[in-house]
């Protein structure tokens, strides 16, 4: 690597949530503004429009401004789809997922948690937790988000004091208690103030622990915590074969290019754990074992990989696989089935009843699938199943589900690629739920 | 978490290498789902990057998909030259779509203000219904605009290619669903997650050539609208706008009637990731006429089917 000013830095993504005023917006805007992501014309932009709506000068500017990014949303004063937002501090690269609260508040948290490393969900200190903030973090337990982070916001109007703080905080940990989440962080912020957002605010000289960007700084990212300790899994893109011509550099070098005259590498994207060349791998679906021979990177050849990079790896044996086809490390693949129980996010408006005819994309891999039962959906205030025969929108519930092939799906909470899938619509292409599978 | 938990591994992948591996997932799953994708190739700097990691994304082999270029008429001579030399690099079919021939035949006409970015369009989506083409590879990116940052790196378009955004698909895990019916096509936008600053880290370590004039040289300039503008045929300076000789770098590369020069000295991609670095202002804000007009100038331009 050449010698660059930007020290090399680590991706961090994490999603905000929170119910109706709770201050999210003004949140997110602090976070952009005292990490300077928000440059001088946006500000300029967002100052001219503030001061349009009534904003006076010297009462700073409405922070909304810089995250409602449709027309529709200026207009109505709402937010209405998920907002990606990117900053970076010395140390950290960070993609914001904005999940706004009013509309479609499921779907916008299922969006954002799926690919989150943590969610902080906003409570306003005056109101505690309310029935959307347990939705949210119902989302998140379920999902299994690495770390939940929950700001306890507007502290500045109950005078920074500690005793409401603890009331608030003593409740939020009741509820992801009863939740099932473990090591919930939780902070009195005011994101209006900026208190506890980028530095620790003297007006809450009673608590000890990190400011919000701290802690996001320091928090291990998923694939941080899990390269380590899962095992190595690779879905099959594509097969490489340079059949339609080789790339320049291999094809101006007439040695280089009879190398590669019969190249055959399997593309796709480490989803789970590492590869070393040498180390023995079973191929899915044919189940036979073989030995990575080679990492390729774009010309480059390495030793080892690690989630998520996207490499082409060459095998031992001349295996048939195609696109779909799972590289797992030998002997770790699960049984594949037919036949899977699920819990399942329902997005769509149309509601899902049994019988219903599906397609269902896990991995690399679409299949023909069909709602055998619907079995129970979850009371979302106790998390708790209760019976049910259809899935409507925004509800969570188990179902079983037939596939016409056979898939590599592994419980969710041991791999997040393995265990996740989309059920979408067979002739519109919708995706109609979301959907992990379970133990 | 338990102590387990929080253990680093003995080196992380950094942001560079985690936006690469992201974006060649998506280039990948695009040709593999598709029939006949192709690539939004203005010999831009982002659409330079993308073209770099569709040839990373399927070495030994050669970029499986032709390049598509929607050419204004107003085009920096540079920048069609260095289009030219790619294209013949990487050995790829290059496919133009010209706004001057709507602009002869009538089926467009020329705007007041002289630019012709909103007129790309038409020629656009006619040219992906004549390719045939199901996917349309861009390098937009969220951090670049408001209503970008609301769009799914695979994004769906109605027979008319425009784009709704009330209506669009969730985007879950890296489970990208690009299902369509025919006649719709997808936009696929795989540096979606980049910055500004991101992208020219990239061309540094990468050592991705771009063409000259996002560079610092001298150039012959005029200021209109609070921006360096070239003196050039489609651009000439009014009566009362004095022409100065300045050295200037271009940070987007556009159509030459709304695109802006800044002042610059940074004449190597070392000195340009710095001043990125240091900007104040956004690349868009510094550089395009265009999107001053409203607060949705590329809300609307997506609507109709812009990039």
């Amino acid at each position: 690597m050449s010698d660059t000013i930007t020290a090399p830095s680590t991706l961090f993504r994490f999603a905000t949530a929170g119910s109706v005023d709770d201050g999210k917006s003004t949140l997110v805007g602090r976070l952009l503004h005292d990490s300077k992501a928000i440059l001088a014309d946006q500000l300029e932009a967002v100052a001219r429009t503030s001061a349009e709506r009534g904003f006076g000068a010297g009462t700073g500017f409405d922070f909304a401004l810089l995250t409602d990014g449709l027309r529709a949303e200026r207009e109505q004063g709402i937010t209405i789809d998920v907002a990606y937002r990117y900053f970076s501090t010395g140390a950290r690269s960070f993609i914001l997922a904005d999940c706004p609260g009013h509309v479609q508040y499921t779907r916008n948290m299922v969006t954002g948690a799926t690919t989150a490393d943590a969610v902080v969900v906003l409570i306003d200190a005056r109101k505690g937790v309310l029935e959307q903030t347990r939705r949210h973090l119902s989302v998140v337990a379920l999902l299994r988000v690495p770390h939940v982070i929950v700001a306890v916001n507007k502290i500045d109007l109950l005078g920074y004091d500690r005793g409401a703080f603890e009331q608030v905080a003593a409740e939020v940990r009741r509820v992801t208690g009863e939740l099932g989440l473990d090591g919930v962080h939780v902070l009195p912020v005011s994101a209006l103030e900026g208190d506890n957002i980028v530095e620790r605010s003297a007006n809450t000289a009673w608590y000890d622990g990190p400011a919000l960007l701290e802690l996001l700084e320091s928090l291990p990212s998923h694939d941080e915590l899990d390269t380590e300790y899962d095992p190595f899994r690779l879905s099959v893109q594509l097969v490489l074969r340079p059949q339609g011509g080789f790339a320049p550099d291999v094809a101006d070098d007439p040695q280089r290019a009879e190398t590669f005259r019969d190249y055959r590498a399997f593309a796709g994207r480490i989803g789970s754990g590492r590869v070393r060349v040498g180390d023995r791998v079973t191929v899915f679906p044919s189940g036979i074992e073989t030995a990575v021979t080679g990492i390729d990177q774009a010309g480059a050849s390495l030793d080892e990989a690690v989630a998520p990079q996207s490499v082409a790896l060459r095998l031992a044996d001349e295996i048939d696989a195609a696109r779909g086809a799972v590289i797992a490390a030998a002997g770790t693949l699960p049984e594949a089935r037919r036949e899977f129980e699920a819990e399942l996010f329902q997005l769509d408006p149309r509601p899902l009843a049994p019988g219903t005819r599906v397609l269902v994309k896990h991995g690399t891999t679409t299949v023909q699938g069909l709602v055998a039962s619907i079995d129970a959906k979850r009371d979302l205030d106790t998390l708790e199943h209760v019976p049910a025969t259809s899935l409507e929108v925004n509800d969570i519930g188990r179902a079983t589900i037939r596939v016409a092939a056979d898939l590599p799906l592994e419980p969710y909470g041991e791999n997040r690629h393995a265990g996740s899938f989309l059920v979408i619509h067979p002739s519109d292409g919708r995706t109609l739920a979301a959907g992990i599978t379970e133990q | 978490m338990t102590d387990v938990l929080t253990a680093t591994p003995a080196r992380a992948l950094d942001t560079l290498e985690v936006l690469e591996a992201e974006a060649i997932h998506i280039i990948r799953e695009v040709v593999a789902e598709f029939e006949r994708p192709v690539l939004l190739f203005s010999g831009g700097k982002d659409s330079v990057v993308v073209l770099h990691l569709a040839a990373k994304a399927f070495w030994p082999g050669r970029v499986p998909f032709p390049v598509l270029h929607v050419d204004t008429g107003h085009n920096f001579p540079e920048v069609l030259a260095f289009r030219d030399d790619t294209v013949e690099r990487l050995g790829l079919r290059l496919e133009v779509a010209l706004v001057q021939e709507y602009l002869d035949d009538g089926r467009l006409q020329e705007r007041p203000d002289g630019t012709r970015n909103p007129l790309q369009t038409q020629p656009l989506l006619d040219a992906i219904a004549a390719g045939r083409h199901d996917a349309v590879f861009g390098g937009a990116r969220r951090d670049e605009d408001k209503a970008r940052a609301k769009e799914r790196i695979i994004s769906l378009r109605d027979e008319f290619g425009q784009w709704d955004p009330r209506n669009q698909r969730p985007e879950l895990w890296s489970l990208y669903n690009g299902r369509h019916t025919p006649g719709q096509h997808v936009r696929a936008f795989p540096i979606s997650n980049w910055t500004e600053l991101d992208v020219w880290s990239y061309i540094e370590r990468e050592g991705i050539e771009l063409p000259p004039l996002y560079y610092a040289h001298e150039r012959e300039v005029f200021r209109r609208d609070g921006m360096w503008r070239a003196v050039g045929e489609v651009s000439p300076p009014r009566p009362d706008e004095p022409v100065e000789l300045r050295t200037v770098r271009y940070r987007t590369v556009g159509d030459m009637s709304c695109t802006g020069a800044v002042e610059s000295d940074a004449a190597d991609v070392t000195a340009v990731v710095r001043e990125v670095a240091q900007s104040t202002l956004t690349e868009r804000g510094a550089t395009r006429a265009d999107d001053r007009i409203s607060e949705a100038a590329m809300e609307d331009r997506k609507k109709d089917g812009y990039f």
